[in-house]
């Protein structure tokens, strides 16, 4: 059984923890550089992408949480996770001075879409089958799969995507926007997926991570 | 074009709270101190026109704040701005939902509007938080359509001894109902005077079906630390940072507090060298008239 590590500086880490026990994955809370030794990969949750970057200053946690994405470790960002893990912010000036993950090709404005007014609950078109992988498919999960392509996106003071790398495979759109994208091993989107009982898109990471076969007590990550 | 109803929004609205979730909510007065929070690593701040130690101070009936303060705030920071509304008074409640603010507290810090009847909720889009001292209280107001609670304390005072009965009562009192067979609940309901089913999710679940929050009197790190160890999510606090001797440095130090819950030697160097704190008041030299966690029920 692998042992996915959920960053928990702050925001919405109990959901996430139960999705993916639910997929039969280990979990364990990473606020320090050392917490991330063994993982086969990360989740970065939703949560205030300022506070968590804040929260991170001067520790190094986040540079350290890259230099394993980039040595192959899989990372999986909801919201503020993928803010962080964009190489590009459309909206420098709040998290200027700030340590951010990137290695993620795509631009993203924060807060696109204005308060909680604007937040909302809308379906999403999943742009590629809902696994590539027979064994997760049919696995316990937390919920069933759409049969339709389509999954539940709760959006909450979204961020957008707003422009998409040449590297990056979108996941999902939401009225011909991308809500959902994947760039090898990395897995980002919009919306709260670990909100919703359907699981479609942890195990979207899951699945296109290999992350099934991976022994829980070996870093992923030599160099 | 079809109607969105309060209940379609309970998903995006409880949403928001748990993603507020593991983070100190501070109350601001001016933008300059809402950037200041911001800065400090805040995951919300909520706009008022004074604290709660000044309006115990300074007496007289305390309202929902001016609308043109509240845009300030809204202007001067990207994270989410909560305000304030009087306990009853819905027309308040309909204008900072129109102000666009992302939270209302229906608080008990601003004079009661209504001494019998809490704000209907479900007919909102924005949603509300409310204070509670007891699972009782927490409920009734979620019944009402509060997607998120925070325990009262007693505001204003600088003194956590409240916060900590509350905190200590709500959860001993859903650890008690989780331990009660299926055909105690009925009374339980009765008991706690709060509907059945919602009285059943609570004991099945172990916990609110909402983010629990502590309030009222939280003034040092260690103070938000001692809350979150003992099971709240999140933490509220008022004046005790910007009544104190160095607001920025207090409010960073209580953001890493609160994270760091359980590593004392981070609570350690957080609390080194905060300046004053606030002055503080102690609860029981406040009369029980003035005692602002009585209001509500």
């Amino acid at each position: 059984m692998v042992t996915v590590g959920v960053l928990a500086l702050q925001g919405a880490v109990r959901e996430h923890e139960a999705v993916l026990a639910g997929l039969g994955c280990h979990t364990r809370r990473v606020r320090r550089t050392d917490d991330l030794d063994g993982l086969a990969g990360l989740v970065i949750p939703g949560g205030e992408s300022t506070a968590i970057a804040r929260l991170a200053r001067g520790s190094g946690l986040l540079g350290a949480v890259r230099a394993r994405i980039d040595a192959g470790m899989p990372a999986l960002g909801t919201c503020a996770g993928l803010i962080l893990l964009a190489d590009e912010v459309a909206d420098p000036a709040a998290l200027a001075g700030l340590p951010t993950v990137g290695g993620l090709d795509v631009t993203v404005r924060r807060n696109a879409f204005g308060g909680q007014l604007a937040s909302g609950e809308w379906d999403v078109d999943l742009t590629v089958p809902a696994t590539t992988d027979g064994q997760l498919a049919s696995g316990t999960g937390t919920g069933a799969d759409p049969t339709d392509g389509r999954m539940r996106g709760v959006f909450i003071r979204a961020p957008r995507i707003e422009r998409v790398g040449p590297g990056v495979e979108v996941l999902a759109v939401r009225d011909g926007e991308p809500v959902a994208v994947r760039q090898g091993p990395v897995v980002a989107c919009t919306f709260h997926p670990e909100l919703v009982p359907d699981a479609t898109l942890h195990r979207l990471w899951l699945a296109g991570a290999d992350l099934h076969d991976t022994p829980s007590n070996s870093p992923v990550a030599p160099s | 074009m079809t109607v969105e109803l309060a209940a379609d929004r309970s998903l995006v609205n409880t949403g928001l709270a748990e993603m507020l979730k593991g983070g100190v909510i501070m109350d601001v007065v001016t933008p300059e101190q809402a950037r200041i929070a911001e800065e400090a690593g805040a995951v919300a701040v909520m706009a008022l026109e004074r604290v709660p130690a000044d309006i115990r101070a300074q007496g007289g009936v305390a309202r929902m704040s001016d609308p043109d303060l509240i845009d300030g705030i809204i202007d001067a920071v990207s994270i989410p701005v909560m305000a304030k509304a009087r306990i009853g008074h819905f027309v308040e409640a309909q204008v900072l939902e129109a102000l666009g603010v992302d939270y209302i507290d229906e608080s008990e810090v601003l004079s009661p509007a209504d001494y019998v009847n809490h704000i209907d909720k479900t007919r909102f889009r924005v949603p509300f938080v409310c204070g509670a001292t007891n699972l009782g209280e927490a409920l009734r107001r979620i019944t009402e359509g509060a997607s998120m609670i925070r325990s009262k304390g007693e505001a204003g005072t600088g003194d956590v001894s409240e916060a900590m009965r509350h905190l200590r009562t709500i959860l001993g009192e859903i650890r008690a109902l989780a331990s009660r067979t299926d055909d105690e609940l009925f009374v339980a309901a009765k008991e706690l005077a709060a509907p059945y089913e919602l009285v059943r999710r609570v004991a099945r679940d172990g916990k609110l079906p909402v983010v629990l929050f502590v309030a009222g009197g939280v003034a040092t790190p260690a103070d938000a630390a001692m809350m979150m160890q003992l099971g709240a999510d999140g933490v509220f606090v008022g004046s005790g940072i910007f009544k104190s001797g160095n607001p920025a440095k207090r409010a960073k130090a209580i953001v890493e507090a609160t994270t760091h819950f359980d590593d004392a030697e981070v609570i350690a160097a957080v609390s080194r060298g905060l300046g004053e704190a606030m002055v503080g008041i102690n609860v029981a030299d406040v009369p029980a008239p003035h005692r602002l966690a009585e209001r509500g029920w």
